[in-house]
């Protein structure tokens, strides 16, 4: 069976088709309407690292559509902590459930948990490796403001050498033609080899250490969190801790229709003035977590969503 | 020089296995990679940049008293895909073995990642390695996809 591991998983088209059944299961997300298209079958949601939007947006999308979950609950009482391995965890759910969901701090958790199972297995971030499931949410807003995927010019600021999300989405970005504009502090640069597949893949990509003189010239403003707990050493830290903090009074230059992106949760990098803002897209982006791992768990499972061409 | 006189700057070995044609620089990864660096006990006899018609310079290592196994010719294809092996029996060349680099490496080498899946040492899947490009020698790890460095990968040999 075939889960989504990485963006390779999916084609150009096959975006498409899954952000199109997305778009159809608006209404079944938002509860207007109940479509129990996944009745019967079960979602198991293995996260060894904490999660809040990626876990229960598994779980709510799980349910609108019908279907259960089962959780591993706290890491801390599993079996885990027993020295079970990864191998045989998978071997113990893949009988429970007909999909999976996993986060695992280590990388390539999720690949090698795909040739362990038979069941498929969705990606819900592999240490600083992939996170596609984001990645999906991620273009689902881009489209659903921009009307468009293709051509864009798309800034990724922050910590982008341990941010799985803009790795994942900077791959899909520069395969539907986008600019892409790296920009953060040096310590936290893109690692070298993702950038040398970007441009090797034909991507126009270009690094810089300022975020603020790139705002007018993009369309879409993609903020992460620098994340404390990837920092072995904490004077590290505090070096490139807040270095970007965008502001309302920072958008005043930029195009009318871009927007500001993050994953969530934020610190300071997106100030609450930003909220009030047209631009912010923040918190329906977290929303649209919901439709696109709708649309995905139909797609692994086999489940056409009603309303798409025959 | 030829070909022919490099191999003579040391002596014929009566039995064992000659690694010709290594690319220049390449011999002492080889002798990392077959576990010949330290605590060798056979002979080992090692000649590096000597000139060579087919690959301008090269170097050669004889191994007396060992034939090299087909995991440890799996094992050469890593940093010497070009080399050939022959085993000597009696002084004379009893066997040629062809090296070749397939499209993964698989349990020959640990990836070099250490935040890698693989890295849990109860783990029981394969270690997998894919080859990305076989002239370059560019690897990538099956389950993580890190690039791999050659010279850190020469460490992790299973």
């Amino acid at each position: 069976m075939v889960g989504l591991i990485t963006m390779e998983d999916l084609s150009n088209e096959d975006v498409i088709e899954v952000l199109d059944a997305a778009e159809r299961l608006l209404p079944v997300a938002r509860g207007e309407t109940y479509l129990p298209l996944l009745q019967g079958r079960i979602l198991g949601n293995l996260f060894f690292e904490p999660s809040t939007r990626t876990r229960m947006s598994f779980e709510t999308a799980m349910k609108r559509l019908g279907g259960d979950v089962v959780n591993l609950g706290d890491v801390s009482t599993s079996s885990v902590v027993k020295g079970e391995t990864l191998f045989d965890t998978i071997q113990m759910v893949d009988g429970y459930s007909d999909v999976i969901a996993l986060r695992h701090p280590r990388q390539g958790a999720a690949r090698y948990a795909q040739d362990a199972a038979r069941v498929p297995i969705l990606n819900g971030g592999d240490g600083a490796g992939h996170h596609p499931t984001q990645t999906m949410l991620d273009l689902f807003t881009i489209r659903q403001a921009h009307g468009r995927l293709e051509g864009l010019d798309v800034v990724l600021a922050g910590d982008l050498r341990y941010g799985r999300t803009v790795h994942s989405l900077s791959h899909a970005l520069v395969r539907f033609g986008c600019r892409v504009v790296l920009a953060s502090p040096e310590l936290l640069r893109m690692p070298s080899e993702i950038v040398d597949d970007l441009r090797a893949s034909g991507g126009e990509v270009v690094e810089t250490t300022d975020l603020y003189g790139s705002l007018a010239e993009v369309d879409v403003v993609y903020m992460t969190r620098i994340q404390k707990e990837r920092f072995a050493d904490e004077d590290e830290y505090a070096k490139v801790a807040g270095a970007y903090k965008l502001h309302a009074r920072d958008l005043a230059e930029v195009r009318s229709n871009m927007i500001v992106m993050h994953p969530l949760p934020r610190v300071d990098e997106i100030h609450p003035s930003v909220d009030e803002t047209r631009h912010a897209k923040y918190f329906e982006q977290a929303f649209n977590g919901v439709v696109t791992r709708m649309a995905l768990l139909c797609r692994l499972l086999g489940v056409p969503v009603p309303g798409g061409e025959a | 020089m030829s070909d022919e006189s490099s191999m003579r700057r040391v002596t014929a070995i009566r039995n064992g296995t000659v690694i010709d044609h290594i690319p220049a620089g390449g011999a002492l990864r080889v002798l990392d990679l077959l576990g010949l660096r330290d605590g060798a006990s056979v002979p080992v006899s090692l000649v590096m940049n000597v000139p060579s018609k087919k690959m301008g310079s090269k170097d050669i290592i004889k191994v007396e008293d060992r034939e090299l196994t087909g995991d440890e010719l799996a094992r050469l294809a890593l940093v010497a895909a070009s080399a050939s092996v022959a085993i000597i029996r009696a002084f004379s060349v009893a066997e040629k073995r062809e090296i070749t680099l397939g499209d993964e490496v698989v349990n020959v080498v640990r990836c070099t990642f250490s935040n890698c899946i693989t890295q849990h040492p109860r783990e029981p899947l394969p270690h997998r390695l894919r080859v990305v490009d076989r002239d370059e020698v560019h690897l990538r790890c099956h389950y993580c996809g890190r690039p791999q460095d050659l010279d850190e990968l020469v460490k992790n040999v299973i």
